[in-house]
């Protein structure tokens, strides 16, 4: 088949990406470790490009046959999966020489894996989405272990390609079903043989089941959340800080554009999957972090929660929803970064320390940093007028338009719960004495400007979401034409 | 009418000094001296705006005044729009006066982290005074909820033993009700299509089992928020820990929040399901009044006692709302404002002492008279104007409101009375075991009477207690016609909802 030239000029970023990617690779074997530095800041300059020339100029459509589709939804999404990749790579440098892991492999990892996101978020075929997802994973379970010399790290590397491998698997097996029985993987055709009444055949619903589970693996919503609190915790905190943000970001991304494309006939069966994942994921993402005493696993709680209520936005099924969705992501990432930028700092005599505890006192001994976290914390609780309230505002705003009452009165309690132990972190931070103070060398330059960045972005977010809201309703729009 | 948006200019002018404090900079003595006097003379200057809204207030008029209207997030068309009435001007004012003495009342108790402190004094205020002045639904919560944030951190930072557990406490508590409160706020925002709250007056009709619920969810914020028994739990451990200006503003301030919203939302909103659950409301509140009272009775910390007075006095408040004529509303509003001055001055009054002997048991006082002839007198004041000597803020409210309730039901009206009874047992034990009898505690035997900034803290509020009971109408006046549409829109609201019903 011939592939036409537009085509070429829709992938452009990805092709530029990919292509930058193996330019960095050749040019780090020949100079070998001494390159780390220099090709960590240019795989995330590369990254931050590949996110200016979604815009340059900006054009949409399906290429290489329709296995790849762009439009505002993806472009924004792909903004937000690369940006919280950049800026992760960005922050590793301090941890990873003081692990001394600080090899150029890893920012290289993380951007290959940043490309298989970016393939998952624009696939609109089964086949362009399961190797997107493949290119991501497989990436992904090697950073996670990329402290090999850890037991720790190795061991949440191991965990995560084994339950990984199992979700591909069932996702792989929904795949082939839905295949069978719409006649194409192509969500066209998927979308044609749904609306021609192939939706009520019971193996279109099984693969459809199956697909969501796959996906929910993917995005941590209960009940396929086990491996996110030991993953989470195990795997160096950099990598942490990128599993809370961009694989996930675009997992959820390619769970919004499937289940609103091609399975909107669906709605209604796979509303129900949908609304219980949330559910249960903003109850235990509420109750079981209550007594963590390790931050990064307190944080693996917290983004299970988050993503109840993204579930929620998504089962709401309508316009305000997918803006919600959107909107909310946005903002748990800006919060997200922060948060762990924060928790990289977390350093005492050249010691990486994890327990809420530590933090003790900070609001004495770095008053800036601890300010910037009580933002954050108030902010992850939805407390007004901080930012992370107006996402989870949008959410309800969502929810009960598709009159969904239940689920968001669940919803407005599970935030209840969980604020307890975002303000554990503001008490301990404040009300507690200070122990023994953090320190931290000069390699962590970039993560106090990270936080402080986010701190000011959740500030303007908090005073002015209507800029943000009409990126949310530009990208929304397009699903609904 | 000025074109000044002079109601924003009071809302946040306070964070224009909390942006100051943050700039100070330097030794510790010269910071904390600095951020004093800044946080002083901002809240003062907010004060004195503040008057302005009231000597420019046209008291004949119903509606809302100064007000400002400006797109705020168009996206949900959620709006920037403040204005006030003849009942919130009242509150505004409230806040704006109590914010300047808390700080005065701070100014040698509070050592430690006196510039974080000043800012989330002065943040409390713009929230405070925000909350009264918001005529959009979703501001109101942005307001409401943000209050949490500035309160929480001053009973957590600057309180005593138990602070954490009662700031996660109020907190929490808090934060339970309001958020049932956010899903009635959008479902009233899917019905109409916008937040702002003249509108959802106007437009809002709603069949009745919509309003049961959606009156339920506001009222788990406002009974909070009131306290209203049994969810006044919260109230006596905030109080107790809270650095005494904390307690303060808890009462002076952030309980009239509750009974503002059942005014300003439930009430109008939802006239059916606030007519159909008055009694209910009427039970807890003499319940609250009755047994709070007799808790009163055996407290053995001053600040709890109060704490527990308090309560009981906002009974009267949600009785003279729900009665929903002319005396009981205005009567529970004189009462809210009375009582803002009056339990204010009262936990001050526990300040000055517990400042100079670092303990609040009743038992560790006693002959205080004896060393303390000017801060006996003072206690003695507002003692008196808490049980309600007539002449005295406290006896208008209450009266009004017993009056109202009279008139709706004889029974609540003869309940509620005795609570007066039983005020003023607890209210002049307390003082009986505080000032009068012998001074035979050693420790008490050095103690000085108040100095000037304790009498200039009191001062301004023994004047205004004494002119609210001696000339109430400058407060009821203009007030009323804003009480005076609020129920004729309530009557009109049943008298059509009667006619509708009749409809088959």
């Amino acid at each position: 088949m011939f592939i036409g030239l537009e085509s070429w000029t829709l992938a452009r970023p990805e092709i530029f990406l990919a292509a930058a990617i193996g330019l960095l690779l050749v040019y780090g074997v020949l100079r070998g470790e001494a390159a780390t530095p220099f090709i960590s800041v240019v795989t995330s300059l590369a990254l931050l490009a590949t996110a200016v020339l979604l815009f340059m100029p900006y054009q949409e459509g399906t290429a290489f046959a329709s296995l790849f589709v762009v439009d505002r939804l993806t472009v924004t999404m792909k903004v937000l999966v690369l940006v919280g990749a950049a800026v992760t790579i960005l922050m590793s440098r301090g941890y990873f020489e003081n692990a001394k892991a600080w090899r150029f492999e890893y920012p290289l990892l993380v951007a290959l894996a940043t490309l298989g996101m970016m393939l998952m978020i624009s696939s609109n075929d089964l086949m362009s989405l399961y190797v997107g997802l493949e290119l991501q994973s497989l990436a992904l379970y090697v950073v996670a272990a990329f402290q090999r010399d850890t037991v720790r790290s190795t061991e949440a590397g191991v965990k995560y390609f084994v339950l990984g491998s199992v979700a591909s698997g069932m996702l792989l097996f929904g795949a082939s079903l839905i295949y069978g029985f719409c006649g194409g993987t192509a969500f066209v055709q998927i979308s044609q043989a749904l609306l021609g009444g192939k939706g009520a055949e019971i193996g279109v619903i099984v693969g459809l089941v199956f697909v969501v589970a796959g996906l929910a693996f993917k995005i941590s919503a209960v009940p396929f959340h086990m491996w996110t609190p030991d993953v989470y915790e195990g795997a160096p905190t950099p990598v942490t800080a990128l599993f809370a943000v961009s694989p996930k970001i675009a997992a959820l991304s390619l769970t919004v554009s499937m289940l609103m494309g091609p399975f909107k006939p669906l709605f209604l069966q796979w509303q129900q999957i949908i609304l219980m994942a949330s559910i249960l994921s903003m109850a235990l993402g509420a109750f079981a972090a209550l007594r963590q005493q390790n931050i990064k696993r307190l944080m693996a709680y917290s983004s299970i929660g988050n993503v109840g209520y993204v579930l929620l936005g998504l089962a709401s099924g309508n316009e305000k929803g997918i803006e919600s969705v959107v909107f909310y992501l946005s903002i748990y990432l800006v919060m997200t970064l922060g948060v762990f930028a924060v928790i990289l700092l977390m350093q005492r005599r050249n010691v990486m320390v994890e327990g809420v505890d530590d933090l003790a006192g900070l609001g004495k001994t770095h008053p800036m940093l601890a300010f910037a976290m009580m933002l954050f914390m108030f902010s992850l609780a939805g407390i007004p007028p901080l930012a992370g309230f107006w996402g989870k505002l949008y959410i309800f705003i969502a929810a009960l338009e598709a009159r969904l009452f239940m689920p968001a009165v669940l919803g407005v309690l599970a935030s209840v719960v969980a604020s307890y132990y975002y303000l554990r972190i503001v008490k301990v931070m404040y009300f507690d004495e200070p122990t023994d103070a953090l320190d931290y060398g000069s390699g962590f330059a970039v993560n106090r400007l990270v936080a402080f960045a986010a701190a000011i972005l959740v500030a303007v977010f908090s005073l002015m979401p209507q800029p943000l809201s009409l990126i949310a309703a530009a990208a929304a729009k397009g699903l609904f034409q | 009418m000025s074109s000044w948006p002079i109601l924003s200019l009071v809302t946040f002018l306070p964070l224009v000094g909390a942006l100051f404090c943050l700039i100070v900079n330097g030794p510790k003595e010269a910071v904390d001296r600095n951020c004093r006097s800044v946080a002083l003379v901002t809240s003062l200057a907010t004060f004195v705006i503040s008057l302005v809204l009231w000597a420019r207030f046209d008291a004949t008029k119903a509606g809302f005044q100064f007000e400002e209207k400006l797109e705020w997030v168009p996206a949900l068309n959620i709006g920037y729009h403040m204005g006030i009435d003849g009942i919130s001007l009242f509150f505004v004012l409230l806040s704006t006066l109590l914010t300047p003495i808390c700080i005065l009342a701070s100014w040698e108790a509070v050592t430690v982290r006196v510039k974080e402190y000043m800012i989330a004094f002065l943040v409390l205020e713009t929230f405070m005074v925000g909350m009264f002045a918001a005529l959009d639904l979703a501001l109101f919560y942005v307001f409401f909820e943000g209050v949490l944030i500035p309160m929480f951190l001053i009973i957590g930072v600057w309180g005593g033993k138990r602070r954490v557990y009662a700031a996660f406490k109020f907190f929490l508590y808090t934060l339970l009700g309001s958020v049932l409160m956010l899903l009635a706020i959008i479902t009233v925002y899917w019905e109409i299509g916008t937040t702002d709250l003249p509108t959802a007056m106007e437009k809002l009709v709603l069949p009745f089992q919509w309003q049961f619920w959606l009156w339920l969810a506001f009222f788990a914020s406002f009974a909070v928020k009131v306290p209203m028994w049994p969810v006044h739990t919260w109230l006596p451990d905030a109080h107790v820990e809270a650095p005494t200006a904390g307690s303060v503003i808890l009462a002076g301030v952030l309980l009239k929040m509750g009974g503002y919203g059942f005014i300003r939302f439930s009430v109008p909103l939802f006239p059916e399901a606030t007519q159909y659950f008055a009694p209910l409301v009427f039970g807890l509140s003499i319940v609250a009044v009755i047994y709070t009272s007799l808790v009163a009775l055996v407290q053995e910390d001053m600040k709890k006692l109060i704490a527990y007075s308090s309560v009981a006095h906002m009974g009267y408040v949600t009785i003279g709302i729900f009665v929903m004529n002319m005396q009981g509303v205005q009567g529970s509003i004189f009462q809210m404002l009375s009582h803002g001055i009056v339990s204010a001055a009262l936990f001050l009054c526990v300040g000055v002492v517990y400042d100079r002997i670092h303990t609040r048991e009743i038992d560790a006082y006693g002959g205080l008279v004896n060393r303390m002839p000017a801060y006996a007198f003072t206690f003695l004041f507002f003692t008196l104007a808490s049980v309600g000597l007539p002449g005295l803020s406290g006896f208008v409210g209450e009266f009004l409101v017993l009056i109202g309730a009279f008139k709706a039901n004889t029974w609540v009206a003869f309940l509620a009375s005795t609570g007066l009874i039983l005020g003023a047992a607890y209210a002049l034990w307390l003082y009986r075991k505080i000032m009068f009898g012998q001074l035979t505690k050693d420790s008490l035997k050095g103690i000085l009477d108040m100095n000037r900034r304790e009498i200039a803290m009191f001062l301004p509020l023994l004047l205004i207690s004494l002119w609210m009971g001696i000339y109430p109408s400058s407060f009821l006046d203009p007030m009323a016609p804003a009480v005076d549409k609020l129920i004729g829109d309530y009557q009109a609201a049943l008298k059509l909802a009667r006619t509708a019903a009749l409809i088959p």
